[in-house]
């Protein structure tokens, strides 16, 4: 009736033995093929194989305005642009708006995060309205910008720039860009944050005040810690989202005065110069720059990769 | 209706972990088993091998003579309410109970009329048109019996149905499960944490540890005659009292003083080889303040004089906390107890006794008192397997 | 700063109230003003004022007579249209696979979609550029629509895998107790729950197509794919030598409508998926 076993037994029962799966499970590993298949076909072609190809474009001379000189020439397409001022002052460029944008991003995006997690009145309102800028198309945005402070036609140029033209001047130019960036994407900066804020726990606010910490305390010790997976996550999408910089500049300044941003660089070469191995070329550098900063930001900062650490099922 | 038979089933998880052991329950028609054991144990594992939920690794699952190993969950006729209740959201009650039936393609009028049944029984009829998310936490559950009646199947599957109430509603519903099994006479598998159910609500009770089968019995058969330190402690609240003893011809050197050995005692303890250090097993309801005990009485039994750490009161009897002096009794199986009791590091030194005296105890906080017990009641274990030798089968 | 369960005193209303209009108006100065350059007339576009002297809807007029913008609204409906309806049906499926079903090769799946979440678009420029043109794809809808796909996927693997997980796994196992096949549980169980997930999800998707400029630009040249954010910038005006600002702006306001109407009626929705996914681990 009944059975008493001793306790090594369970124990060294838990060895494992290398079965081959059970009917269920290939059924449901096949289930999750079929499911899968499409989604990693379409993503593997269209980037998989343009990347190789891309890879195989930059190490050739291949101008389609004089496509008999196609030719391999080794690593030369890349000593042509790292040696060229135009890529430099492009890339500077583009660091610089990436710095400046999410740097400004946070500050602005933290506030509005603040506003819409905890407004009194008009919630609702704060997050439709927040929203606005999210999804408006860039470029609709951009000739607003553009419209705004273009001498005679804008309202911004008539108050600030008593009739010169801000867009002319390089710096003028830059930070319109980058005022133009930071209106766009701040609202999608402040939702993530936002999620961030969810995860604060009220008591341990409560907690903190009743430790004695005031509200600014409250917010860098407590806050900030406890938010700053969220933040990590929420710059990290920003940076990289930053560095790929191209419908604004594109019309609001078209990259003249030296506000190329390397996107623009590579579209001028490869659309209206019709220069594949350089296009190409430049591509694969900012290939590189962005898995720089991604690596950055996950193994240095220790950003959790999205949808890395999650459990599968239950 | 069925009967259900597990033979030598056995549950390796993909990574590897064994979460269930060649389990051998035969459970006979109409009857209301308990799978019962500390978290972990593999009390779902099983529940879900029945239902089809998870495969089995090995060994043989019969439901109604026939081998259900691999037959899809919704070809076996079994019913299964969930720790979460998984009521679907978007239907409403009435929904959600005529889901089965309708699934099962049977026509609209006996839909309604079996859920109209089940409702009645349940007490539901005026919650038929609401959703789940609007019924209170008893509610709910009593939803979920419902689906699992409505379509009166071979046998019902319970995991933890009760364990997300309130201790109230939960002392309610058990009493109404009980009901509603007796009167439908239905085979029940039902998984419990909560040894106050594993007690009262089946005809029998398995318990499971580390995926093994420990001991299968009715509950009061467990409670007397625990095979092991395991079930010794796991079943009875609150639990059993262990202290290191060590046998010495005819009597027992215990922190409790010296016992003698009754005849029946010692024979057990040849026939089963005992080892000279044993841990000795006694209920706190095997105390009684030695002064509410009758002169003649307390002849055959033996008394503990100590000093009260802890008194509690709960009006119908008080338990008096002694603090001992000496070692606790040291076992794997006492360790996986504390373990699952969430108690991982009591306080070192001693060991405690806890003993239950009737209401009438004079005894108080921080003064002596002398407690009585019959030395009868005590049951030994080897400390090294846990086996209870002073174990009388049946 | 936060204030911790304060009393909401008519002075700290009054607070929160103003930096909602700060809010609101940092947030819809920018379109508005396009608003209001659309409506003005064409004596009094550059006069530099926020809001029209005179109104009129000559621009409007102009914009859907001329066939560059109304071929490019019909592009722009159509590839966003096909692009979101693929990439949610392909993620749903994948997304299904990835919250529920153990197999190897899912942190894989997970990998690429991350990394082509990241991925700057303009290096696949230069490839698709000539691939597409050798395969006869450059400037055409489907030309298009597959790189919105693939861009489009990782989100929509994303934000549907954080929908399913939080449907209890135990629903299903209680579906096929209940007699559901594996299709049926999906049907009539899992599907009905996740649909705001998919719905929400086709409002990202739709976004994110609606919203590109690159590949418009880079992968057509011509109105036969030309969507309207690419159709803008190469707006000339009736003639040549006339200033197009007026009609940009009427094109500008009339794709931002629909998201504009998305924005207004879907909130909740788009701010749950946007972070559903984001901020959990
Ligand atoms: N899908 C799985 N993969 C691997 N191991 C699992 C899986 N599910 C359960 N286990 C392991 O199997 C063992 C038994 O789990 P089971 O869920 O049956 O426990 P239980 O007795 O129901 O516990 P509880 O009382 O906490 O519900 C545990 O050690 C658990 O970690
Ligand atoms: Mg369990």
């Amino acid at each position: 009736m009944s059975i008493v076993r001793t306790p090594s037994a369970a124990e060294e029962a838990r060895g494992r033995t290398g079965r081959k799966p059970s009917a269920g499970k290939r059924a449901e590993r096949r289930l999750a093929w079929l499911l899968c298949a499409p989604a990693a076909l379409v993503m593997v072609a269209v980037t998989g194989y343009p990347i190789a190809y891309s890879v195989w474009l930059s190490l050739q001379r291949y101008d389609l305005r004089f496509p008999a000189q196609r030719e391999f020439v080794g690593l030369q397409n890349y000593v042509i642009v790292l040696s060229n001022q135009y890529w430099w002052q492009a890339f500077w460029v583009t660091v610089g708006l990436t710095v400046v944008t999410v740097a400004v991003e946070l500050v602005l995006g933290m506030a509005l995060a603040m506003i819409m997690h905890r407004a009194l009145v008009g919630r609702g309102l704060v997050r439709t309205v927040t929203l606005v800028p999210y999804g408006i198309v860039t470029v609709v945005a951009a000739f607003s910008w553009r419209f705004a402070w273009s001498p005679n036609t804008g309202y911004l140029a008539e108050t600030f720039a008593q009739g010169e033209a801000p867009l002319t001047d390089r710096f003028a130019s830059l930070a319109i860009i980058a005022l133009a960036e930071v209106w766009k994407t701040t609202p999608f900066m402040a939702l993530l944050l936002m999620a961030g804020l969810a995860l604060v726990p009220d008591e341990l606010l409560r907690a903190a005040a009743m430790d004695g910490a005031n509200a600014w305390q409250r917010f860098t010790k407590v806050m900030i810690p406890v938010m700053k997976p969220a933040i990590l996550v929420a710059l990290l999408f920003r940076t990289l989202d930053a560095f790929r910089i191209f419908d604004n500049i594109f019309v609001l300044t078209g990259g003249a005065q030296g506000t190329s941003s390397v996107s623009i660089l590579t579209y001028n070469n490869l659309i209206r110069g019709l220069n594949l191995g350089i296009g190409a070329t430049m591509s694969v550098l900012i290939f590189l720059a962005v898995a720089v900063i991604a690596f950055v930001f996950i193994k240095v900062f220790g950003t959790a990769a999205p949808g890395s650490d999650r459990e599968g099922r239950r | 209706m069925a009967d259900i038979v597990l033979d030598k089933v056995t549950k390796r998880y993909p990574d590897g972990a064994l979460a269930v052991r060649e389990v051998d329950v035969e459970i006979a028609d109409g009857e209301f088993i308990i799978l019962v054991g500390p978290s972990g144990c593999g009390k779902s594992t099983t529940l879900n091998m029945i239902a089809g939920l998870e495969d089995i690794t090995s060994g043989e699952l019969r439901i109604g003579g026939e081998r259900m190993n691999d037959r899809a969950p919704k070809d076996r006729d079994i019913a299964m309410v969930f720790q979460s209740y998984a009521l679907y959201p978007h239907m409403t009650v009435r929904e959600n109970m005529a889901f089965p039936l309708r699934l099962a393609k049977l026509d609209k009028q006996t839909v309604n009329r079996k859920v109209e049944e089940a409702a009645r029984i349940l007490d539901l009829t005026q919650h038929l048109d609401r959703r789940p998310a609007n019924l209170s936490g008893g509610q709910r559950q009593r939803v979920a019996m419902g689906r699992a009646i409505v379509r009166s199947p071979k046998a019902f599957l319970m995991d933890e149905p009760l364990s997300n109430l309130d201790a109230k509603l939960r002392v309610q519903m058990r009493t109404e499960v009980s009901r509603l099994q007796k009167n439908l006479g239905t085979t029940t598998v039902y998984v419990t944490h909560d040894q106050t159910e594993a007690m009262t609500l089946g005809d029998r009770v398995v318990v499971l540890r580390g995926g093994e089968v420990q001991q299968v019995g009715a509950p009061q058969f467990l409670y007397e005659h625990p095979a092991n330190l395991f079930v010794a402690g796991f079943i009875g609240s609150p639990a059993m009292n262990f202290l290191p003893a060590r046998v010495e011809g005819d009597r027992l050197h215990t922190e409790l003083g010296e016992l003698p050995l009754t005849d029946r005692v010692r024979r057990l303890l040849e026939q089963a080889e005992a080892p000279r250090d044993v841990i000795m097993g006694v209920r706190p309801e095997h105390f009684e303040d030695a002064a509410l005990v009758e002169e003649h009485a307390r002849a055959g039994g033996a008394v503990y004089r100590g000093q009260v750490d802890v008194l509690e009161s709960m009006g119908s009897d008080k338990y008096a906390y002694f603090s001992l002096g000496g070692e606790r009794a040291s076992s794997a199986q006492l360790e996986e107890l504390a373990a699952d009791a969430g108690v991982t590091d009591l306080p070192s030194g001693g060991g405690q006794l806890v003993t239950r005296l009737s209401a009438a105890s004079q005894a108080r906080e921080g003064e002596r008192v002398e407690v009585w017990f019959d030395p009868d009641q005590v049951q030994l274990f080897d400390p090294n397997s846990g086996r209870n030798l002073t174990y009388q089968g049946g | 700063m936060a204030v911790i369960g304060g009393a909401e005193t008519p002075a700290r209303k009054a607070k929160w109230a103003l930096l909602d209009v700060v809010v609101v108006v940092y947030a819809l100065v920018p379109v508005l003003w396009i608003v209001s350059l659309s409506f003005k007339t064409k004596g009094t576009i550059t006069d530099g004022n926020f809001v029209p002297r005179e109104w009129t809807l000559d621009n409007y007029q102009e914009i859907f007579t001329t066939t560059e913008f109304v071929r490019a609204l019909v592009n722009s409906i159509g590839i966003a249209l096909i692009a979101t309806l693929i990439a949610v049906v392909l993620g749903t499926m994948a997304a299904y696979a990835v919250a529920r079903l153990d197999f190897p090769g899912k942190r894989a799946l997970i990998g690429v979609s991350l990394l082509i979440a990241m991925f700057p678009q303009v290096s696949l420029v230069s490839p698709l550029f000539d691939i597409e043109r050798a395969l006869g794809l450059f400037d055409t809808w489907p030309g298009l629509i597959l790189p919105y796909i693939t861009f489009a996927l990782p989100l929509a693997i994303y934000t549907l895998s954080a929908f399913f997980r939080e449907i209890p796994w135990e629903l299903e196992k209680a579906a096929k107790m209940d007699g559901a096949t594996p299709a049926q549980a999906f049907l009539k169980v899992i599907a009905p729950l996740a649909a705001p997930g998919v719905f929400t999800t086709a409002i990202l998707v739709f976004i994110f197509a609606w919203n590109d400029f690159l590949f418009a630009i880079s992968l057509t040249s011509t109105e036969r794919a030309r969507t309207v954010p690419a159709a803008l910038s190469f707006f000339t005006g009736a003639s040549q030598f006339e200033d197009p600002t007026g009609t940009i702006s009427a094109a500008a306001v009339v794709i931002t409508i629909p998201i504009i109407v998305f924005v207004l009626f879907f909130q909740r929705r788009i701010v749950a998926g946007l972070t559903s996914g984001a901020v959990k681990g």
